[in-house]
């Protein structure tokens, strides 16, 4: 096990900006080693450069320095290694829910009819039935999530990044969606890097989870979540599980600048 | 509202029923004035002539529309059919404002593609935009001849409004999508293919709205200027032979072709925009 490469591994990326004022460090030496198929999510304050992470493994941003290794091979700066899902589901309002799953395909050269072909079991298949030749307008928030988030398995890279992708869901249907992305992903094998602001939803999914600091961003502590899987909703009532969310907590509100009580 | 057409609203409540009635009351009385007050207009300019508060030498009336226009349905050597004006002006108009659609959305394209063109021909775009067109139009005749002078203005009054708007509609695109699509790695042409343009039909259609205005104005001013056919011709002869009738009639007809041409863009929008 030990001797292959981690799927993922973020050496040693620092990210500098240079702005009007100034250099803004958005993130220091930042290291991540995620092997194969692990659920791994980032939590941290906003600012944090969880979404500049995100942008270097994508390959949209070169960082300063350091690398990022995919099986062990350079692919810093390389677009298209990784399926990821942005904040927004960013659907576009002018194709049917199938002719937007097929997108990232589409992109990529595949055939229209068996890119269609291949979307339309897994609509099927992933609670989208019935809804295939519809717009995005007409959805739900939680359809339009599901919508974004089976265009990017469609895209097929071993490595899904998903940004906050239930942020703005409402908390019934975030649970919903929960379990609908852990049966995701142990019937598709992927290896996930998940960034929310939410610290059970966190724990509940992750295999690690890596707690972030901000100014500059960095790794605070990465912690491992030995709950046994598949998990249930109970879960979150163990006294293991509490003791992580606390730690988890105390970090982040240690970390934090301070803020007026009312935030 | 009677009660027999409330049969279909049986099963709605009476608060809905009442408001739908509302409704539709609210419509009618919105197009019963607006008859109304297209009524009132014809009614005033006909008896103000006749009773010689204006002098009608200077308005004619609308009585008159109708039987000056059969009169001109039928060619003379000295005189085309007012349909043949009417065509005339109608095709260069369509002809104006498809090139001004075409060449301006492959500009703005273009702007778009080079960013740095865009920043370099910036203000001499506004400027373009600002000038009065119109002042081309003897220029034009110069260069280009009585015919295409005519197309070149009705191209040239409605090009660089559709440069503008159709870029800032490129521009307004949300800078994710746009990233979403670089994620999957896309090239930048197929930015544009598939994110860019498509996203910009709504600006493509309102920039349609305008031009089919201003491409008018350009032909008819062009053929104020050059044509021997033509509404713009038309009014240019019956001003100075003074026949007013002349004059309000392919008036008359310009408002309908606008009228037309503005229904037709309505319709395809309500096409286009039915599947967002």
């Amino acid at each position: 096990m030990l001797s292959s490469p981690p799927k993922l591994y973020v050496d040693n990326v620092c990210m500098t900006f240079k702005t009007a004022t100034g250099v803004f460090e958005a993130l220091v030496p930042v290291t991540l080693s995620i092997p194969s198929g692990r659920f791994v999510s980032l939590i941290g304050p906003s600012g944090c450069g969880k979404s500049t992470i995100f942008n270097i493994i994508a390959g949209l941003l070169e960082p300063t320095a350091g690398k990022v290794l995919i099986d062990g091979v350079d692919a810093t700066g390389t677009i298209g290694r990784v399926g990821y899902m942005l904040q927004k589901d960013l659907l576009l309002p002018w194709r049917s829910v199938l002719d937007n799953v097929i997108l990232g395909m589409e992109i990529q050269g595949v055939p229209l009819r068996e890119a269609r072909e291949r979307a339309l079991s897994l609509l099927q298949r992933y609670g989208l039935s019935g809804f295939e030749y519809l717009y995005p307008s007409t959805l739900s928030g939680g359809m339009r999530q599901r919508a974004a988030l089976l265009r990017t398995l469609l895209f097929d890279t071993d490595i899904i990044l998903l940004d906050e992708p239930f942020g703005a869901l409402d908390a019934q249907t975030k649970l919903q969606m929960q379990e609908w992305l852990m049966q995701l992903w142990s019937d598709f094998g992927k290896t996930v890097l998940f960034v929310t602001h939410d610290v059970e939803e966190a724990i509940y999914l992750s295999d690690e989870v890596h707690v972030m600091g901000t100014r500059p961003g960095c790794i605070l502590e990465s912690i491992l979540i030995m709950l046994p899987r598949p998990r249930v909703r109970t879960s979150s009532l163990t006294p293991e599980f509490i003791a992580i969310k606390e730690h988890c907590l105390n970090l982040l509100t240690a970390s934090a600048p301070a803020l007026p009580e009312a935030a | 509202m009677s009660k027999a057409n409330s049969a279909t609203l049986a099963s709605a409540s009476p608060q809905y029923r009442n408001w739908l009635q509302r409704n539709r009351r609210d419509q009618i009385f919105v197009r019963v004035t607006q008859l109304a007050v297209l009524l009132v207009l014809l009614i005033l300019w006909e008896v103000l002539p006749k009773a010689q508060i204006i002098n009608p030498l200077f308005t004619s009336y609308p009585s008159m529309l109708w039987p000056t226009f059969l009169e001109l349905l039928t060619a003379t050597p000295q005189q085309a059919s007012i349909l043949s004006h009417t065509l005339s002006t109608v095709v260069a108009t369509v002809i104006g404002f498809a090139a001004a659609m075409v060449l301006g959305t492959t500009i703005a394209a273009t702007l778009w593609w080079w960013n740095s063109l865009y920043k370099v021909l910036d203000p001499y775009l506004v400027v373009a935009n600002a000038m009065p067109k119109t002042a081309f139009v003897p220029i034009f005749y110069i260069w280009l001849g009585a015919t295409l002078s005519i197309y070149g203005m009705s191209l040239a009054i409605s090009l660089f409004v559709t440069i503008l708007m159709i870029y800032s509609g490129f521009q307004s695109i949300d800078p994710n999508k746009i990233k979403l699509a670089q994620s999957f790695g896309a090239s930048k042409g197929q930015i544009l293919r598939k994110v860019v343009l498509p996203g910009s039909v709504p600006t493509l259609i309102a920039t349609l709205k305008v031009n089919a205005g201003l491409s008018l104005v350009g032909v008819v001013v062009g053929e104020f200027q050059s044509a021997n056919l033509g509404l713009g011709y038309l009014i240019q002869y019956g001003s100075q032979i003074f026949k007013m009738n002349i004059v309000m009639t392919a008036v008359t007809i310009l408002a309908i072709v606008s009228s037309v041409m503005y229904l037709a863009i309505s319709w395809l929008e309500a096409v286009v925009m039915r599947r967002r």
